[in-house]
């Protein structure tokens, strides 16, 4: 493997059992810091109101995305626009740590995604299954997550797709080697990424929970269910007490088994975001780009 | 039998613990101040973002204790987040001041193979990497890329600015193993006599 690949597979691996915040100002971006995020996503609107405001969603204006990159010491991500690899070449340029290439934004193409191996900087992508999660490492990304229902503050969609890759990757493990090579049609991609599920019981990269993450339970949940760390996206700054709710988020991850910690994380943490359930909503976001 | 603490607030600590048990070494999780109560024979401090970490051993009431112990000679081993950790403006056990995030970001990370003392030529992979910017006379250096400190020991605690835990070579896991073997020889040696 190219040393670059491994390299931004690396830095996922660091990422590991933390929790990556949304935010739109530097101000949010000192106070998920302080919280203890172990990264935060700069983007100028958080997906609740994307989905509130309608309309063609974009990059967020560079000039913001530097702002957050001055105000805090840990890793800076943003978003572009699936297939959008102009928006990428932007975001590379300005040295952002890692590129999500999301369907909270407006889909730019929709047949291809961006060839993410033409980049050096590390991109993370959305899937909803295995199949999905392996075309994307296939097309160059080295961080995966789920794809949830963003910005809904419903955890119904991620528990899907975590459970749905946890399931696809147990029933790889348990196929017989000639068995492989109709398996890897049937997902669309390489018999050897097919082989490396099948063999260490794991994607070949870092796996995340997003979408619809908005309490400390939620977290817990995400992580039981095997994901490896946690992205939180309108939960916390559209919450009544951000600071607090953003610090028990980040401890019911790394004591996502402690029932008794998460009691405790639990209390007194003011109003949670205003959820919005998965059938009420006119707009599946995760439905983009496959 | 030997058993070795690995904080594992955040970052990389199961790869450490892969490596550890590669080499035939025990080890168990800290997660809070109740994991930590445990018998131990050394503590690995992993990468990961150390802000994070430093917030959550303040709230957990893990700094005072992880201090006291590795002050009271514990041998501890920080990679990458873990050396920002030991240094003179966090916990203040090593007499380093650390450079966060020396390299740059994410764009600016690398792998080498450079010169580690006594051990030889070992990989290095450096991932947003800090590198040791002030050190004291106490302070031993042990590998140094492009002129700067990326390797250093003092007294029972060990730290590299690159991952170890990352790569095949099991050197400097050894290293530090054999630094908690010595440490459990006297301690033991200490209580007997």
């Amino acid at each position: 493997m190219e040393d670059r690949t491994k390299l931004n597979r690396q830095l996922a691996q660091m990422l590991k059992g933390g929790v990556i915040m949304d935010v739109t100002t530097p101000e949010q971006a000192r106070i998920a810091e302080a919280a203890g995020a172990c990264a935060v996503m700069a983007l100028e609107r958080i997906p609740a109101d994307i989905r509130a405001a309608g309309g063609v969603s974009r990059m967020s204006d560079p000039k913001m995305i530097r702002g957050i990159q001055e105000a805090v010491t840990i890793p800076v991500m943003a978003k572009c626009r699936i297939g959008h690899f102009a928006e990428a070449q932007i975001l590379e340029a300005i040295e952002i740590d890692y590129i999500d290439e999301s369907e909270v934004l407006s889909p730019a193409d929709d047949i291809y995604h961006i060839d993410k191996r033409q980049f050096k900087v590390p991109f993370v992508c959305g899937a909803k299954d295995l199949g999905e999660a392996l075309r994307r490492v296939n097309e160059g990304a080295t961080m995966i997550r789920t794809k949830g229902e963003p910005g809904t503050g419903d955890i119904i969609q991620a528990v899907r797709h975590m459970r749905m890759m946890q399931s696809e990757i147990r029933r790889l493990t348990s196929l017989a080697e000639e068995e492989l090579y109709e398996a890897a049609k049937q997902l669309r991609v390489p018999f050897e990424l097919v082989a490396y599920v099948r063999a260490n019981g794991k994607l070949p990269v870092v796996n995340f929970a997003a979408g619809g993450v908005a309490t400390p339970a939620d977290a817990a949940l995400m992580m039981q269910l095997g994901a490896e760390g946690v992205f939180v996206g309108s939960g916390i700054f559209k919450s009544g007490n951000p600071e607090k709710r953003a610090q028990a988020i980040v401890k019911a991850v790394t004591n996502y088994q402690n029932p008794k910690i998460l009691a405790e994380l639990s209390e007194d943490l003011g109003e949670a975001m205003v959820g919005i359930n998965e059938s009420e909503i006119q707009l599946l976001m995760a439905e983009r780009g496959k | 039998m030997m058993r070795i603490a690995i904080l594992a607030l955040q970052g990389a600590f199961a790869e450490h613990r892969q490596m550890l048990s590669r080499i035939g070494i025990d080890s168990f999780f800290v997660r809070n101040a109740a994991d930590w109560q445990q018998t131990k024979d050394g503590l690995i401090i992993p990468g990961g973002e150390s802000t994070a970490m430093m917030r959550i051993i303040s709230d957990e009431g893990l700094s005072q204790p992880i201090r006291e112990a590795i002050t009271h000679g514990l041998p501890t081993f920080g990679t990458c987040a873990g050396l920002i950790m030991l240094d003179r403006v966090h916990l203040n056990t090593m007499n380093i001041l650390a450079k966060r995030n020396a390299y740059g970001r994410q764009l600016g990370s690398f792998r080498t193979i450079a010169e580690f003392k006594e051990i030889g030529r070992v990989p290095m992979t450096f991932i947003r990497a800090p590198f040791v910017a002030e050190t004291d006379t106490d302070v031993e250096i042990l590998a140094e890329v492009d002129g700067r400190i990326v390797a250093a020991r003092q007294g029972k605690q060990l730290v590299t600015a690159f991952h170890p835990e990352l790569d095949e070579d099991e050197r400097i896991h050894r290293l530090f193993i054999d630094m908690c073997r010595a440490f459990k020889y006297e301690s033991n040696h200490a209580s007997t006599s």
